[in-house]
């Protein structure tokens, strides 16, 4: 994504400048290969929202099943409307006020591209849209951190907040073209399809904001099972064919690149599921269905940021590892008492985390060769780490700053947690007047 | 011997349960039931207010020696009454004379099978 990215961008600087009809005739022509990739990835990011919405509110209690569903939906809406609005200009427009985050006026509801082919023969269109489904997906990732006792409207608040001034600004540093960790040591940070942008700011905003609005009301002491498995696990599911779309369509291209981070997806997906029932076997004596699909999701997590520099080898070890340091930050999680209800933290910071520091000691060698030609002559993959280690500092310390921020003040405008009764009434009646399901299920 | 039978709220199934485990009552069967009472409850259907004809409840079932029987309805009492807001539809406690009670693992009969 990264070499292709640059150039693109880099060619819109002086296509989008002038809007005017007069360089038609320089516009790329369509690749119908690539387009039609695109399209699909699009919607394969956009099927993983509903897929997350089933994998959270499976795992809920019943009187909370629809309110965690609709985190993932609200999503939808709110992010799309503030991705078009000013999402796509913060994160791929070009650098304002010190490079903090990106703007361009054409940008602004997507008016000046509407008949704009990107060089990698794709309409832009296609390429905003791809990128507003991640815009979506990462602030209702966040909610699995809080579920059960959020105020809907807080909630709604909370991430369009969230979007503007924590996930455009990272977004903009990790993939525009002049961002700064984009540009940091010989190729830039290697976040392939989002480890730091998604995954790292999910989990760890998801990790402050629990700290900051605090535990359930009956936590630990009474168990709060999940109402519906079997939906998690079609959730799960969905995720791990969405994620195709999430990894091999962040080539922008349909191709070589697509192939390599399509089969290291799948390598590290089945190597972190694996190694979650064998931890969990030896561990607790059971193998258990929400143990795989946990280890399902840590091994797509960690291969997020890796997708296009490792090969199947290193994603078959990258999934497993990010399993075995996710199982042993839940079992911290548990140990410590804060209630990250579905895990935000303990799977998407912690397998983030892992993916794209451990990345650099799987980095295919023509990937090597090309950073040290660009650094004129070595480049080292201690050199590399060093690169991961900022931008994952980074984007951990930002986003954590910038939650911590957002929760301050809006707090002071709306209660975001739950009054006692709502929690206890549950969100599905308290915020939406509905219940999920006729009569299954007491509690 | 009693049983205890509670009709409650929905959303105060979480307290009752805390208050009964407080006064030391841990033995409860819990049902989901619906019903008449006088209370009307709207939902929102399709942005239509709709009262359902049947509200659904939560029903405890709880056996007890003769001395327990005012230790749980006080526990059951006290917990619905928080947060109530005053308004119908709280529910009941129904207390009746229980016959038999025989525990399946061991064949006691009486007391000393609750």
């Amino acid at each position: 994504m990264k070499l292709t990215l640059r150039i693109l961008l880099f060619a819109f600087a002086f296509i989008l400048l002038p809007i005017t009809g007069l360089f038609a005739a320089d516009t790329p022509a369509i690749d119908t290969g690539t387009t039609a990739w695109m399209l699909t990835s699009t919607a394969l990011v956009l099927l993983m929202v509903p897929g997350l919405a089933m994998f959270y509110g499976g795992l809920v209690r019943t009187k909370n099943v629809l309110g965690t569903m609709m985190h993932s939906f609200a999503a939808m809406g709110i992010m799309t409307v503030m991705w078009i609005v000013c999402g796509y200009s913060m994160a791929f427009g070009g650098n304002v006020l010190g490079g903090w985050f990106g703007w361009n006026p054409d940008y602004f509801l997507l008016s000046g591209i509407d008949d704009k082919v990107m060089d990698a023969g794709i309409p832009e269109y296609i390429f905003s849209m791809f990128q507003a489904k991640f815009a979506i997906i990462t602030p209702a990732l966040i909610a699995g951190a809080f579920a059960e006792r959020v105020s809907f409207k807080g909630y709604c608040f909370f991430i369009a907040l969230w979007g503007v001034l924590v996930y455009n600004p990272l977004c903009h540093w990790v993939w525009a073209s002049d961002g700064f960790l984009f540009n940091l040591g010989a190729k830039g940070a290697i976040d392939f399809a989002g480890g730091t942008v998604v995954h790292i700011s999910a989990g760890v905003s998801g990790l402050v904001a629990v700290l900051f609005l605090g535990a359930r009301k009956s936590h630990p002491h009474l168990p709060m099972r999940p109402n519906n498995l079997v939906m998690t696990m079609i959730g799960a599911g969905l995720l791990w064919v969405g994620w195709f779309g999430f990894n091999a369509g962040s080539s922008i291209s349909s191709g070589l690149a697509t192939a390599q981070a399509l089969t290291a997806t799948q390598a590290a997906a089945a190597a972190g599921a694996l190694a979650w029932v064998i931890i969990e076997g030896l561990h607790q004596g059971k193998a258990t269905a929400i143990g795989f699909v946990s280890g399902v999701l840590a091994g797509l997590v960690a291969i997020t940021p890796a997708a296009g520099v490792v090969k199947p080898g290193g994603a078959l070890i990258l999934g497993a590892l990010a399993t075995g340091i996710c199982y042993l930050a839940i079992m911290l999680k548990n140990k410590l008492g804060y209630d990250d209800t579905l895990d935000a933290f303990g799977i998407h910071g912690a397998g983030g985390i892992v993916g794209a520091i451990f990345l650099t000691f799987f980095i295919r060698e023509s990937w090597m060769t090309d950073a040290a030609n660009i650094a004129g002559g070595s480049w080292s993959i201690w050199q590399q780490l060093g690169v991961q280690g900022w931008a994952v500092g980074i984007a951990i310390a930002y986003s954590a700053i910038g939650t911590l921020l957002i929760l301050f003040v809006l707090n002071k405008f709306m209660k975001i947690r739950s009054s006692e009764e709502s929690e206890m009434r549950g969100l599905d009646n308290s915020y939406h007047g509905e219940r999920g399901y006729g009569m299954i299920n007491p509690n | 011997m009693k049983l205890i039978i509670a009709i409650i709220r929905e959303n105060q199934l979480d307290q009752v349960r805390e208050s009964l485990i407080a006064a030391g009552i841990s033995r409860i069967t819990v049902n989901h039931v619906s019903g008449h009472g006088r209370a009307t409850t709207e939902e929102i259907y399709r942005g239509q207010k709709v009262v359902p004809n049947l509200v659904p409840n939560i029903r405890l079932e709880i056996a007890v020696n003769d001395e327990f029987v005012n230790i749980t309805s006080n526990a059951i009492l006290q917990a619905t009454k928080a947060n109530d807001g005053g308004l119908i539809g709280s529910g009941k406690i129904f207390i009746t004379p229980l016959e038999e009670v025989i525990r399946l693992r061991t064949g006691e009969r009486g007391s000393e099978a609750i």
